[in-house]
């Protein structure tokens, strides 16, 4: 069975749920290696998994924007004469896999949401408002980034993978150097791009995400917002759900004081469930919602908190 | 410390591609194609343009030259004058009936070659910095300008919140997937540039009226010097099929029992 390539930018004790989802597409379609530039001790316990068969590092820690992710990902290409390679849609694993195409001379297929047995890929495009298949040229090797929420992951425990250095190190800093680093805010909560369930909110919260954030801890949900609510700094950019914020595709959305503007309907309308509260009966967003509510958020969203708790106990 | 770089012309070639308005319907062609018969400038791409402008404005003594390209069909043009007409110094729109359903792959082998022979014709003997949108409106990859870099053979900066020229060298802030990074690069490099990095600024009557006097170049891929089967795509897409848009369910108005009748749907549709 010919290898399938996983790259992931970092592996630690546990894999996320997005990388599990990576695997368990990579293991229908062949014998799943997988390559980073990052790992800890421990990254070999969370990949022995049935199917996994080696894990394939560089010398010392690799990192975006460094090319020599590009190296080490091209030295695995060859070491493992993979037909595909897969990675999430991550700005940086765009970037790599993208340069990666150029020097295999095939074709790149961003933000897949489904791989079939032949490498054909599955997207949504123009918004949600296309669903396309896609391949590369024939006798090429398939180079994709996958969507997070695509696929139930399916891993059964197996034994440790084998543990391959490439020849491969960090790229010399004198031409393009990482002046400083700040970690982006690490919060308790699901990612974003990954939780089953997503409240957003937008303006029409006046700067106080205090409703969302309780109803976000009884649905165990992520929070996401607006532009309009990133930008006037009422929550980190990061939250932003839209065109150029994250796409997410979770099973619930729910939708506080956003109007619904075509850059923040691209990145959540392939949610399954869609509910929205506004006070305008008229917001855009309830061409969109499978349940709407026309009221005041700062009434509706305490009472639902209540509610689920009153259920629950 | 004077501007080591400030003898040296700076040439900043801003793609611009033109969009199907993401207002209006959008559709895909019958070759599986997005039908690109209407095009505006890709909102995305009027960030990397600000980027240009503010970087010719604020370094006085370089010789600096803001030229905007554009790959599309014959009506791509119109993006190339309203960049024009935003600021930009020279256009060039590149057209070729070959460049039907060019893929990521093509489409940064063709910007490739006219970036290059852009260089050749403007004789400016200038560095090079090619600037970027975050994203194209329609095709969304947002791999284009990683592929340029790769192809150029140059440094790539994706992502950018911020952009300046210090001592010539690029520096720029970017969001990686879990840090904010500050970067710095020497030039020859392809920037990226998001949303988040300035407020672009609208073209008033005496721009648009100046804008009539600035080149504006056709080129081919004969002009740029490759073939058509550089620009084969690699990937292609076999079947694009509407979407059933999504409809509007349930709408209610809240009469004090709104958060409850919420729970009751969840519940209802399985989602708790
Ligand atoms: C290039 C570009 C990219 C963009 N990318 C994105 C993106 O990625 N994501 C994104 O979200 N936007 C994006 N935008 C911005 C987008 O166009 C909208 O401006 C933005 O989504 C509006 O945010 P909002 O819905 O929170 O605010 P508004 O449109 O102001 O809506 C606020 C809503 O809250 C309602 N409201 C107010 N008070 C209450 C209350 N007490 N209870 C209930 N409802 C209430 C109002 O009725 C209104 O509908 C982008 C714009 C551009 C130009
Ligand atoms: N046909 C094109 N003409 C000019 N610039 C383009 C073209 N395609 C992509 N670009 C540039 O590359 C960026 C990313 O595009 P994409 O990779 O298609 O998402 C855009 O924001 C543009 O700046």
């Amino acid at each position: 069975m010919s290898a399938v390539l996983v790259y992931f930018e970092s592996v630690g004790a546990e894999l996320t749920s997005a990388q599990q989802e990576l695997i368990t597409l990579a293991d229908a379609v062949g014998e799943v290696q997988v390559v980073t530039g990052s790992t800890t001790s421990d990254a070999v316990h969370a990949l022995a998994l049935e199917g996994v068969h080696t894990l394939y590092t560089g010398e010392g820690e690799i990192h975006a924007p460094d090319p020599a992710v590009i190296d080490l990902l091209e030295t695995a290409v060859q070491e493992t004469r993979a037909h595909a390679v897969l990675a999430r849609n991550t700005a940086d694993t765009t970037d790599a896999l993208a340069r990666l195409a150029v020097r295999l001379d095939t074709g790149l297929i961003t933000d897949g949401v489904g791989l079939s047995h032949d490498l054909r890929v599955t997207k949504s495009v123009l918004a949600g408002s296309y669903t396309t298949t896609a391949r590369v040229a024939e006798g090429r090797p398939l180079i994709a980034t996958m969507k997070p929420n695509s696929t139930e992951p399916h891993l059964v425990p197996g034994g440790a993978p084998e543990i391959v250095t490439l020849p491969v190190t960090a790229a010399a800093a004198e031409q393009l150097r990482v002046l400083e680093r700040t970690p982006l805010e690490a919060s308790d909560r699901p990612s974003l791009t990954e939780a089953r369930c997503v409240v957003a909110g937008g303006r029409g919260l006046d700067g106080d995400f205090g409703p969302l954030e309780e109803l976000a801890d009884e649905l165990g949900a992520a929070i996401g917002a607006s532009r309009a609510a990133t930008d006037a700094g009422w929550i980190d950019h990061a939250a932003q759900v839209g065109q150029t914020g994250v796409t997410v595709s979770p099973q619930l959305y729910i939708s506080a004081g956003i109007s619904g503007a075509i850059q923040q309907r691209a990145g959540m309308q392939t949610a399954q469930t869609i509910v929205a509260i506004n006070k305008d009966e008229d917001a855009p967003v309830f061409e969109i919602a499978d349940f709407g509510v026309v009221g005041d958020l700062f009434e509706v969203v305490p009472q639902m908190v209540e509610e689920l708790r009153r259920r629950r106990s | 410390m004077p501007d080591a770089a400030a003898g040296t012309p700076l040439h900043i070639i801003t793609l611009v591609k033109s969009v199907p308005d993401a207002q209006l319907e959008r559709r895909f062609t019958e070759e599986r194609h997005i039908d690109r018969s209407e095009g505006v400038l890709g909102e995305l791409d009027e960030y990397p343009l600000e980027t240009a402008l503010r970087i010719k404005e604020t370094a006085e003594e370089r010789e600096i030259r803001v030229t905007a390209l554009t790959m599309g069909p014959t009506g791509a043009s119109a993006a190339a004058k309203k960049a024009l007409q935003i600021g930009a110094d020279d256009a060039y729109v590149l057209t070729d009936d070959a460049l039907a359903g060019a893929d990521i792959s093509a489409t940064s082998t063709a910007l490739r070659a006219a970036i290059e022979r852009i260089q050749q014709v403007s004789e400016l003997d200038a560095q090079l910095l090619v600037v970027t949108g975050m994203a194209s409106d329609d095709g969304e990859s947002g791999a284009v300008p990683a592929q340029l870099a790769e192809r150029l053979g140059v440094h790539l900066l994706s992502q950018a919140t911020s952009v300046e020229l210090s001592e010539g060298r690029l520096v720029v802030t970017r969001t990686a997937t879990v840090e904010q990074q500050k970067v710095s690069a020497a030039l020859p490099a392809v920037v990226s540039v998001t949303d988040q990095a300035n407020d672009p600024r609208y073209p008033n009557f005496k721009a648009i009226m100046a804008a009539k006097k600035k080149p504006l170049t056709e080129l081919s891929l004969t002009s740029v010097g490759i073939g058509p089967t550089a620009v084969k795509p690699r990937a292609q897409v076999l079947t694009a099929e509407p979407r059933p848009p999504r409809h509007g369910g349930t709408v209610i108005t809240d009469e004090g029992d709104a958060g409850v009748q919420i729970v009751d749907f969840l519940q209802k549709e399985r989602v708790l």
